[in-house]
């Protein structure tokens, strides 16, 4: 070396210097250069210059040298890919080498190195690898499908691999059977209708005898994959849980972890009174208590999942209620954790020692973690009636620490107590009045309020109190500026000659200062009552409230089993469906507990306990059932047996609709939403007749009732211009444009098909996905044939709103396949919610005020449409078109407010507040429904609608 | 499966990464260092860590975040218990696992990572197979590679790979054959103020070292086996015939291993072999306290009680200290007020104490928050559970191998709540009397 290299940047010098030796001709200093290369590498240094000179040191038959120069390989094929054909020939000579070691490391790297034109040529040398006579490197290759699945997909299955990767789940090695099945079971989650793992009795049996022999990770596999099985009956399901429990006692807690959940679901077929159901319940909890004494991230893990086994099964768990108490050490994350698995386990029997604990916590540190300790022991008090009395006593004896944060959280909880325990406790009132000026939070100063409010009659100056609140209205938050009008008004009912001008005051602030919607209109509506008749304000405001549920944080049931059958996965410990956060697994299918032999669905189970505490669940929007037998884009990738959507019977009822719709709509169509649909409805009917006979008779009616009652409709609702949904690039020629309308009450699916490739198209077919509101088409999808190479068609597709429902994100997301004689192809549109909305969505105006107060302010949404130049009776009419009706309009200081409502198929109410002023292009509109997810698309439909 | 892992540092630098898949950038370790700035404390950082499009699921050992880099639905316990395993490994190798250590042989780390893991599917991880196919590094043999050119990559296929026990390697001989065995229990309890336990439970594992010639198939039984009713076994264990006989039996694993570890939880009822005699008291008006602790030892079976050690978290208010240990060494650090006795042997003779006054902040009210104490001992030559093994047959072989087995209980986290003479509601109306 010369001196050169110090008038160099160190890293160029470095890569020039490397360079050099591995072009050397010894031995030793390549290897210590391609050492020197791979250092560099690991600590993110670029060294992809010296790609070509690495892989030159490529033929060796030095073992540690060619795994060197593998793994530079692996890092920068990708950025170097004519440079990697280079390594191609290597590879295909390493996977006939005679030493099985080397021909799995071939055949390991082949599948690492991610580049397209590359993947080609490894398809020879893996397909022999999957045959190879020594099982390591056919378990090896078992995973390198799956990593070019994860690469070229289609090539794969062109392949045939799938089918080979099928066939090793019968090898008669253990660990090439789990390596098939980890490979099956990630290719089957990016391809979620395959009915790649096909699971039958004798499958499940090889499954099993793999599970003894093979390693920890094959394990956790092999019962992943047996927990999505149905056993036919509580027989083959008991003998499953036999052979699985052994693995309760494995050392590894994964392992030992997906043993729970399969046995937990399996469990649920096996008739109670069967003397195996309760030495499994007992097998169960010793394994659950040892996870919890491992490392604080798996405990962590655990806890998570005991939590929603105790929730199911709460009788497993019952007598440990010790393993669970806070450990000083305890990473916070485990504290927390474990504190609520105590309450989801307190009872009668154990309360006292749960108090005692939770008391002691009380006085920790860790502000997050006092906190909920204090709020546990509410939820004691509200779950162990018998324990009230104590729970209380100790919530008064952390208020006397005057430790601010303790104050708050006890007054807050004790507030749920008193709702719970109406009339038991109020001795404590004045206790907690001694606090009030410390509260700083507003959720406990609303609850403090509240307590003021309720319990008026019996302290004596109730009215300073709230007076003293009064003070400073506009800087509280809206809950304390809710509770504390509602209090003043309490107050006032109950002792009227005192408080008058307090609760004039409260109301002009209420009503008058604030441009809070809610605020206001609750003002109103007392102001209101007050001055027309105190005696009803009386039984309205001092009706009798309904006792709170114990438990209010329980999961939902439909959730809390889709859950029970992921035990051990990410769902599991956000206690989420998969679907909702897991990215890249469109429609992942919805697990179900299975149904107990004989009957039916489990009444007696814990999960119909809870009734009553789970505030409303929003109707259908979320899923509240789902099939083991999953998604329906399996149109010809599945035997006909599996199960799709039946469409059968419902076509016929749309089919008789359809004499009135369907026709009728396209001819209107071309006026009012512009598209070409007409050609449509007359073109496509004369040419189906011929085809099939009975759907395309009532095609044919409706052309000739259209012509009569086209005449003279009201302006109809908006339809979208079309889009392309599918261009003909990704369907073999096939191009799909469409838009979704509502016709006289039928929604439909308006496309144009373009035949765009050079032969001709036959055999249509489509499906749908489930979706949010449960769209599925109507009829079968007519096309007439033959569909010509350059031809155009329209065709209209009546739809149904009573197929299968999975919530979708976004949510007017809608998942379609189309079949042709070529192959399926599936895309995704969105439909404008507008086109949901049903005809009998006018609400009336007393409903409609008593449903705005009713909906919580939470679920209140706020949107701006711009560039609006409609005045406000026009926007109404415009707007009444999409089955939007307006129920009251107000004109405040020239500002039009338009009061709406409209009604989605599966029956959700939404209403609007719609802020029109004259001469501000910019409308302001709130929306309150149950349902909250739905106010964006709704809100894209409105400016939609109004815009065009 | 795992998609990458990433090692980051106690300041927070990423020191090394790997990837099975495609490379995900290192900023995806952004949330995970956003996650480690919200926690109060290194062992506080949630161990999954949700991103845009990535999961975060990290374990922190001897200082060192694994961050493992998932993209789809893994189990995240299997990732955990990996992650676990990377640990061990490192250990195993290296002797520590530390930072320096990782660097010091970040080619070997490679080699390891790359064969433990394919495509983010767990390849070799038992420590036997590993070390047939990369060697530990040792001084002698990277002498001896670079003198002869050969490598530390091993040219065979592992034998165990595909066998039936996995777990070992074939052709094992040594001159003396011995097998060892260690019974080691944990004792970890909670003791309340009066002094009755909370909850005290055990851990115990047995931990073997088995220098054996050939394929020997060992058996190992118990003379109370029905303490173990909740155990973890090595896979080499058969777990029928411990169902039925509660008899191990199995073919080890060369070297060390741990056989099974098991829990004893507190139904059966667990004696904790020290009590603690405590007071501690601040008089009112005061700026001094007393301070008073005596040890003794509690159904030992004569066996000594060795290397305690009693720490507590004084209250903040204590400016210092001034105490007598009637044996053993003491220390208070006052910035942390952490007072750690280092007391030794347990004479039953004469009982040791620590004993004196403390002063607290002139002026400030009275601590009220509650220390605890923790104490750690070890008793050799006893299980404290009462498990003892019964015999321990070799089969297979022919040769008589040396047996030895061990006892040895230490304490694991024995907490006493050491409360204030005064409950802390009491104080605070008193309190309030002087305004």
């Amino acid at each position: 070396m010369t001196d050169s290299k110090y008038f160099t940047t160190t890293k160029k010098g470095e890569i020039f210097e490397l360079k050099a030796e591995l072009n050397s001709d010894k031995k030793e200093k390549k290897k210590e250069a391609v050492k020197k290369v791979i250092a560099s590498m690991t600590v993110g240094k670029d060294v992809s210059a010296l790609f070509p000179d690495v892989v030159n040191c490529m033929q060796t038959d030095n073992l540690e040298l060619k795994k060197l120069v593998y793994l530079y390989l692996m890092n920068y094929a990708k950025s170097q890919p004519d440079m990697a054909i280079m390594a191609v020939n290597t590879f295909v000579k390493d996977c006939e080498d005679p030493n099985p070691l080397i021909r799995a490391l071939a055949v390991r790297t082949m599948g690492c190195i991610r580049v397209d034109k590359i993947t080609e040529y490894l398809c020879e040398p893996l397909r022999k690898c999957l045959k190879d006579e020594d099982p390591y490197v056919r378990k090896t290759a078992a995973v390198c499908v799956a990593k070019l699945h994860d690469i070229n997909a289609q090539l794969v299955e062109d392949q045939g691999f799938l089918d080979t990767l099928k066939d090793l789940i019968s090898d008669s090695n253990p660990m090439v059977v789990a390596n098939a099945v980890a490979a099956l079971s990630e290719i089957a989650e990016s391809h979620p209708n395959s009915n790649l793992l096909d699971l039958n009795p004798q499958s499940i049996n090889k499954l099993l005898t793999a599970l003894n022999e093979c390693t920890e990770w094959g394990q956790i596999f092999i019962l992943d994959c047996l927990a999505n099985y149905t056993p036919r009956d509580d027989r083959e399901s008991q003998s499953i849980c036999e052979r699985v429990t052994p693995r309760l006692s494995h050392a590894n807690s994964a392992v030992v972890l997906s043993a729970v959940k399969v046995l937990m679901k399996f469990m649920e077929m096996l008739p109670k009174d069967l003397d195996y159901y309760g030495t499994l319940l007992k097998k169960l909890a010793p394994p659950l208590v040892t996870l919890l004494s491992a490392e604080p991230e798996l405990q962590y893990v655990a806890l998570r999942n005991i939590n929603l086994i105790v929730q199911k099964r709460p009788e497993i768990l019952k007598h440990e209620m010790k393993v669970f108490f806070v450990k000083y050490n305890d990473p916070i994350y485990v504290k927390l954790e474990k504190l609520d698995i105590m309450i989801r386990l307190a009872s009668q029997a154990n309360i006292a020692q749960v108090l005692a604990e939770l008391k002691e916590y009380a006085t920790e540190v860790d502000v997050d973690f006092v906190r909920k300790a204090v709020r546990a022991i509410g939820r004691c008090a509200i779950k162990v009636e018998q324990s009230a009395e104590r729970c209380v006593s100790t919530l008064l004896d952390l208020i006397q620490t005057k430790v601010n944060y303790v104050v708050q959280e006890a007054i807050v909880v004790i507030k749920d107590i008193f709702r719970k325990y109406p009339n038991k406790y109020e001795s404590v009132i004045a206790t907690l009045c001694e606090n009030l000026d410390s509260l700083d939070e507003p959720e406990a100063r609303a609850a403090m309020i509240w307590i003021v409010g309720e319990y008026a009659e019996r302290i004596d100056n109730a009215d300073e109190l709230l007076e003293s609140f009064l003070e400073g209205f506009h800087d509280e938050s809206t809950q304390v500026q809710l509770q504390l009008l509602t209090a003043i008004v309490k107050l006032f009912l109950k002792k009227p000659t005192e408080t008058q001008e307090l609760v004039q005051q409260v109301l002009s602030l209420a009503t008058q200062d604030s441009d809070n919607p809610d605020l206001r209109d609750r003002g109103y509506i007392y102001w209101r009552l007050l001055s027309t008749d105190p005696v009803a304000a009386k039984e309205v405001v001092l009706a009798e409230k309904p006792l709170i549920s114990e438990e209010t944080d329980l999961i939902e049931p439909t959730l809390l089993e889709e859950l029970i059958c992921h035990i051990g996965t990410l769902a599991s410990v956000y206690h989420k469906p998969p679907s909702a956060f897991v990215e890249g697994s469109r429609g992942v299918q919805h697990k179900r507990l299975p149904a107990r032999a004989g009957s039916g669905e489990s009444a007696e189970s814990p999960d119909t306990v809870s009734t009553g505490g789970v505030s409303e669940a929003p109707p259908a929007v979320i899923p509240s059932q789902g099939d083991l037998l999953g998604d329906l884009l399996n149109l010809d990738l599945t035997p006909p047996t599996t199960t799709g959507p039946p469409p059968p019977t419902s076509s016929m009822q749309m089919g008789a609709m359809d004499l009135l719709g369907g026709g009728l709509d396209s001819l209107l169509g071309g006026d009012i939403g512009g598209s070409p649909a007409m050609g449509a409805s007359f073109g496509a009917p004369p040419a189906v007749m011929p085809g099939s006979f009975n759907a395309p008779v009532s095609g044919g009616l409706s052309d000739l009732f259209d012509l009569g009652g086209g005449v003279g409709m009201p302006m109809g609702a908006y339809v979208p211009p079309k889009t392309v949904w599918l261009p003909a690039m990704k369907a073999k020629g096939l191009e799909i444009s469409g838009t979704f309308a509502r016709r006289s009450g039928v929604v439909q699916m308006e496309m144009t098909l373009t035949n765009k490739a050079m032969s001709v198209m036959g055999d249509f077919a489509i499906q749908f996905n489930r979706n949010s509101f449960g769209l599925a088409p109507a009829g079968p999808l007519q096309v007439l044939t033959p569909f010509t190479p350059n031809q155009s068609i329209e065709v209209t597709l009546p739809l149904n709103t009573v197929g299968p429902v999975m919530k979708m994100e976004p949510l007017n997301n809608l998942q379609v396949a189309v079949k042709n004689n070529i192959d399926v192809f599936y895309f995704s549109c969105q439909y404008p919610i507008s086109m949901l909305f049903v005809e009998d969505g006018k609400m009336e105006r007393q409903v409609f005020l008593a449903t705005w107060k009713d909906i919580p302010n939470d679920n209140e949404s706020q949107f701006q449409i711009k560039d609006c130049h409609l005045n406000s009776d026009a926007a109404s009419n415009k707007l009444q078109g999409s089955n939007i009706f307006t129920i009251a309009k107000r004109t405040v200081d020239g500002q039009d407010m338009l009061y709406q409502s409209m009604k989605l198929t599966n029956g959700i109410w939404i209403l609007a507040e719609l802020k029109v002023q004259a001469g501000n292009p910019n409308y302001t509109i709130s929306l309150k429904c149950r349902a909250p997810e739905v106010a964006q698309s709704v809100f894209q439909s409105y400016e939609a609608v109004l815009k065009n | 499966m795992i998609h990458s892992l990433f090692l980051v540092n106690a300041s927070g630098d990423i020191f090394l990464e790997k990837h099975w898949k495609s490379v995900v950038s290192r900023s995806v370790c952004d949330y995970f260092f956003e996650a480690q700035e919200r926690a109060t404390e290194p062992e506080n950082v949630p161990p999954v860590i949700p991103t845009p499009h990535h999961y975060l699921i990290s374990v922190l050992r001897h200082r060192i975040y694994f961050v493992a880099v998932i993209q789809s639905e893994v189990p995240p316990l299997f990732v955990i218990e990996f992650l676990h395993r990377v640990v061990d490994t490192f250990q195993d190798y290296f002797g520590v696992c530390t930072e320096a250590a990782i660097k010091d042989n970040v080619v070997v780390v490679y080699e390891l990572l790359e064969e433990m893991l394919d495509n983010g599917f767990p390849l070799a991880t038992e420590s036997n197979i590993l070390k047939e196919l990369i060697k530990p590094p040792t001084i002698l043999r990277t002498m001896v590679n670079t003198i002869t050119g050969s490598t530390n990559v091993g040219e065979q296929l592992p034998t165990g790979q595909l066998s039936v026990v996995p777990w070992r390697r074939t052709g094992v001989k040594y001159t003396n054959n011995e097998a060892y065995f260690d019974v080691v229990e944990e004792i970890d309890a909670i003791i309340d103020k009066s002094g009755s336990t909370i909850t005290a439970e055990i851990q115990g594992v047995i931990d073997a070292c088995v220098k054996l010639t050939g394929m020997p198939d060992l058996t190992l039984s118990f003379m109370n086996p029905r303490l173990l009713d909740d155990v973890s076994f090595h896979p080499c264990v058969r777990f029928k015939r411990w169902e039925a006989e509660r008899i191990l039996s199995f073919i080890p694993p060369d070297g060390n291993f741990r056989l099974l570890s098991y829990h004893v939880s507190s139904q059966n009822l667990v004696a904790i072999p020290v009590y603690v005699k405590h007071n501690i008291t601040f008089r009112e008006g005061s700026s001094q306290g007393r301070f008073d602790l005596t040890l003794g030892p509690k159904q030992t079976m004569g066996k000594a009680v060795e290397s305690v050690l009693v720490s507590s978290q004084l209250p903040r208010g204590v400016l210092n200290t001034n105490l007598n240990p009637s044996q053993g060494t003491y220390t208070f650090d006052p910035v942390t007020k952490l007072l750690t006795w280092d007391v030794g042997k347990i004479n039953p003779q004469k009982l040791p104490s620590l004993k004196g006054s403390m002063s607290l902040q002139a002026g400030a009210s009275k601590p009220d928050e509650n220390p605890t104490i923790n104490i750690q001992f070890k008793i050799q030559q006893m299980a404290i559970s009462g498990l003892k093994v019964n015999r321990l047959d070799m089969y297979g072989e022919k040769y008589k191998p040396f047996k030895g087995i061990k006892y040895m209980t230490k304490a694991g986290f024995i907490y006493i709540n050491w409360r204030l003479l005064c409950s802390s509601s009491e104080w605070t109306l008193a309190h309030k009397n002087l305004y």
